[in-house]
């Protein structure tokens, strides 16, 4: 028998378990072998329909190969492998096992073409990731880590809603295109469900609030699976749907803004996530095929260069216990090497030439010119301003440059270096080979060069006058010990109005029901109770006590009778025997 | 000390520093003016501000001060909380 295909997402789940009976060196090699394992699993792979199964009397699909979900796999894969080297130092296996569990419950949702294993694996992610969260065993972590995941149940249950009411209408659960049903109850409940996870606003304050409170190496993982796995998605079932256009393009910028009044380096780059995320689904709602091309790429870069840059800030908080750029600074000076790597994803994701995101990101915005969306092309240059500005500047000024904070702090371990390396050698290889990434994208028909001179100055002028503005406005963009408010707030605080309600008009509420309550049921049942009580100790007391009396006076008789004597016994005893015999002699 | 360091610390050296990047951003402007002219053919024009010489470098000046100052803005009239806000 051949094993014809075989599921990566199960080989990570299923491998996890291994590695808490593993020690010391086998075990780091075998956290490298899954993923690496994965990775060539899906790079093997041919294209076609596998694991096809029955169940409740629907055809469940767990592996769908196409164009589509291999270039998703192929980065979920790899992502998964380096965020394993940053971590190979780590000494918990719980988080190793749920991080794999985590990859491989996104390589799930990839390779689903059903929307019932689709959402198995969906809630997996969701849980797998709360325990990243959570790991990190701080008390603000375990509470974050509880609205994290309070936040993707219920969105886990709307695509349930959805998916149930999809298949009850249509009779089938396979999950394709869902513009036939466009405009539906169940098509726009499964859309909101994965805009949760795309973490698009107001949906998306989940992703700033758990993202910075998680491990230093869970947050890595983190940054790749849930909202990479909602774009691909998005780009299966709702590509051309005009709503997402304006969505990504507000969200662009929505990320920017709040990066600005940031202060925690991570949190900051969590809304460089929603920013960047933002071009993605903005790719989606546009529709074209260069659109989605772009969407996609941009995924398999953003994966890469994000996760260095979560890297390279949790490199410093790992070795300097620091998470505000306020308290930091003047780094550069021990942590060269962090710093060079840093930059490496940082000009990957400002799109400077040359490094990746200028070959994915550039799609997008070409495919806004195509379709003459001015608004739309404006929106998103300007994000981009706005990305060199923070990733690429203010966090690198704040935290290695800046006024110094007298903080000497060494360099990472070796194997976050090699990860971040590794990270940093694929921004630089997709920047200087652009078709490695073209090759591998859905539509194939789509040619598109990134590298025209225009295209090259436009960008260049764009970048170095951003850097100029930053200068000019240095003071202005000095870190300040505050946080902003998110639309998380409606239910950290938003439930404290929810209290208020209840002490005051709820509770005046509850009064004025209980006089009612009092006037109409407790007095006429008292006064109902108190006659019965009467005629209890009246009629029913005073008879009980009367049987009760006569009762004692017959034991009285009796015991008068039971004298202890044998003789006694003895004479009554012939006594009704004599009596008997004159009974049967006379025959009464 | 290292590299990075002396260009840095050194006041003369970061003089010449400051010096390059107001260079780089003359090159930067010139070529993006210049080199249109030379290669006229892949011009991407989907829109018209985009034939507007230095559009780049103007659109990311303009952007980067708008980003700053507008989110400054909102961040002091409605966003910006003292850090201990959710904290009870």
């Amino acid at each position: 028998m051949t094993i014809e295909w075989v599921h990566p997402g199960l080989l990570l789940i299923v491998g996890a378990w291994v590695l808490p009976f593993l020690r010391g060196r086998v075990k780091r090699a075998a956290m490298v072998a899954l993923p690496a394992a994965a990775l060539i699993d899906c790079m093997l792979m041919t294209r076609g329909t596998y694991g096809a199964a029955t169940l409740l009397g629907y055809d469940v699909v767990f592996g769908r190969v196409d164009g589509l979900s291999l270039i998703f796999a192929y980065v979920f894969s790899a992502m998964a492998l380096l965020g394993m080297v940053y971590a190979l130092h780590v000494e918990d296996d719980s988080q190793h096992v749920a991080a794999l569990t985590y990859a491989g419950g996104a390589l799930g949702v990839t390779f689903a073409g059903d929307l019932l294993s689709l959402y198995v694996f969906w809630e997996l992610m969701a849980i797998s990731s709360a325990y990243l969260v959570w790991a990190s065993r701080e008390r603000s972590a375990v509470a974050a880590g509880f609205r994290y995941l309070l936040v993707h149940v219920f969105g886990g249950l709307v695509l349930l809603a959805g998916i149930v009411i999809h298949a009850s209408q249509t009779g089938s659960i396979e999950f394709g295109n869902m513009g036939a049903s466009s405009g539906g109850l169940a098509w726009s409940l499964i859309l909101v469900a994965f805009l949760i996870n795309a973490a698009v606003p107001p949906l998306g304050a989940w992703l700033p609030d758990a993202y910075p409170k998680a491990t230093v190496t869970g947050a890595v993982f983190m940054t790749a699976f849930t909202t990479k796995s909602a774009i691909y998605v998005l780009i299966r079932g709702f590509p051309g749907t005009e709503l997402l256009v304006w969505l990504g393009a507000a969200m662009a910028i929505y990320g920017v803004v709040y990066a600005v009044l940031e202060n925690d380096a991570r949190r900051l780059l969590a809304y460089h996530i929603i920013s960047q995320v933002g071009y993605m689904v903005c790719g989606v709602g546009i529709g074209t095929a260069l659109a989605t091309n772009g969407a996609a790429a941009h995924a398999f870069a953003h994966i890469l260069y994000k996760g260095l840059l979560f890297m390279g800030a949790g490199a410093v908080l790992q070795m300097t216990g620091l998470r505000k750029l306020s308290d930091m600074g003047g780094l550069y000076k021990t942590m060269p090497k962090t710093l060079g790597l840093y930059m490496i994803g940082a000009f990957a994701i400002s799109a400077v030439p040359l490094f990746s995101g200028f070959v994915s990101k550039s799609m997008i915005i070409s495919a806004a010119g195509e379709e003459h969306m001015s608004a739309v092309f404006l929106m998103l240059t300007l994000a981009s301003a706005g990305t060199f500005l923070h990733t690429g500047l203010k966090l690198p000024y704040y935290m290695f440059f800046g006024k110094d904070s007298g903080v000497r702090a060494k360099e990472p371990p070796t194997n976050m270096l090699v990860a971040m390396g590794l990270a940093a050698g694929a921004c630089v290889l997709i920047g200087l080979f652009p078709n490695l990434l073209y090759s591998i994208l859905p539509d194939t028909t789509v040619h598109y060069v990134p590298y025209t001179v225009a295209h090259v100055t436009i960008t260049l002028g764009m970048l170095a006058f951003t850097a100029l503005g930053f200068f000019l406005l240095l003071a202005h963009l000095d870190p300040e010990r505050t946080i902003s408010l998110d639309t998380d707030w409606f239910y950290r605080r938003g439930t404290t109005g929810l209290v208020r309600l209840v002490r005051g008009p709820l509770l005046q509420l509850e009064a004025f029901v209980g006089g009612i309550y009092e006037f109409l049921l407790r007095r006429p049942v008292f006064a109902v109770a108190s006659l019965l009580r009467r005629f209890d100790s009246r009629i029913v007391d005073t008879s009980l006590v009367g049987i009760g009396r006569s009762t004692q006076t017959l034991g009285e008789i009796l015991k008068r009778a039971m004298t202890g004597h044998i003789q006694h016994y003895g004479l009554l005893m012939g006594a009704g025997v004599l009596i008997l015999l004159a009974f049967a002699v006379f025959g009464l | 000390m290292s590299f990075l360091e002396r260009q840095l610390e050194d006041p003369v050296r970061f003089r010449r520093l400051k010096r390059w990047f107001i260079i780089g951003l003359v090159l930067v402007l010139l070529s993006e003016i210049v080199l249109p002219l030379v290669f006229p053919g892949d011009h991407p024009h989907d829109f018209r501000f985009e034939s507007i010489p230095a559009w780049g470098a103007l659109y990311g000046l303009l952007s980067c001060v708008v980003i700053i100052l507008a989110s400054k803005l909102i961040g002091k009239l409605w966003l910006m909380r003292r850090e201990d806000f959710y904290d009870d």
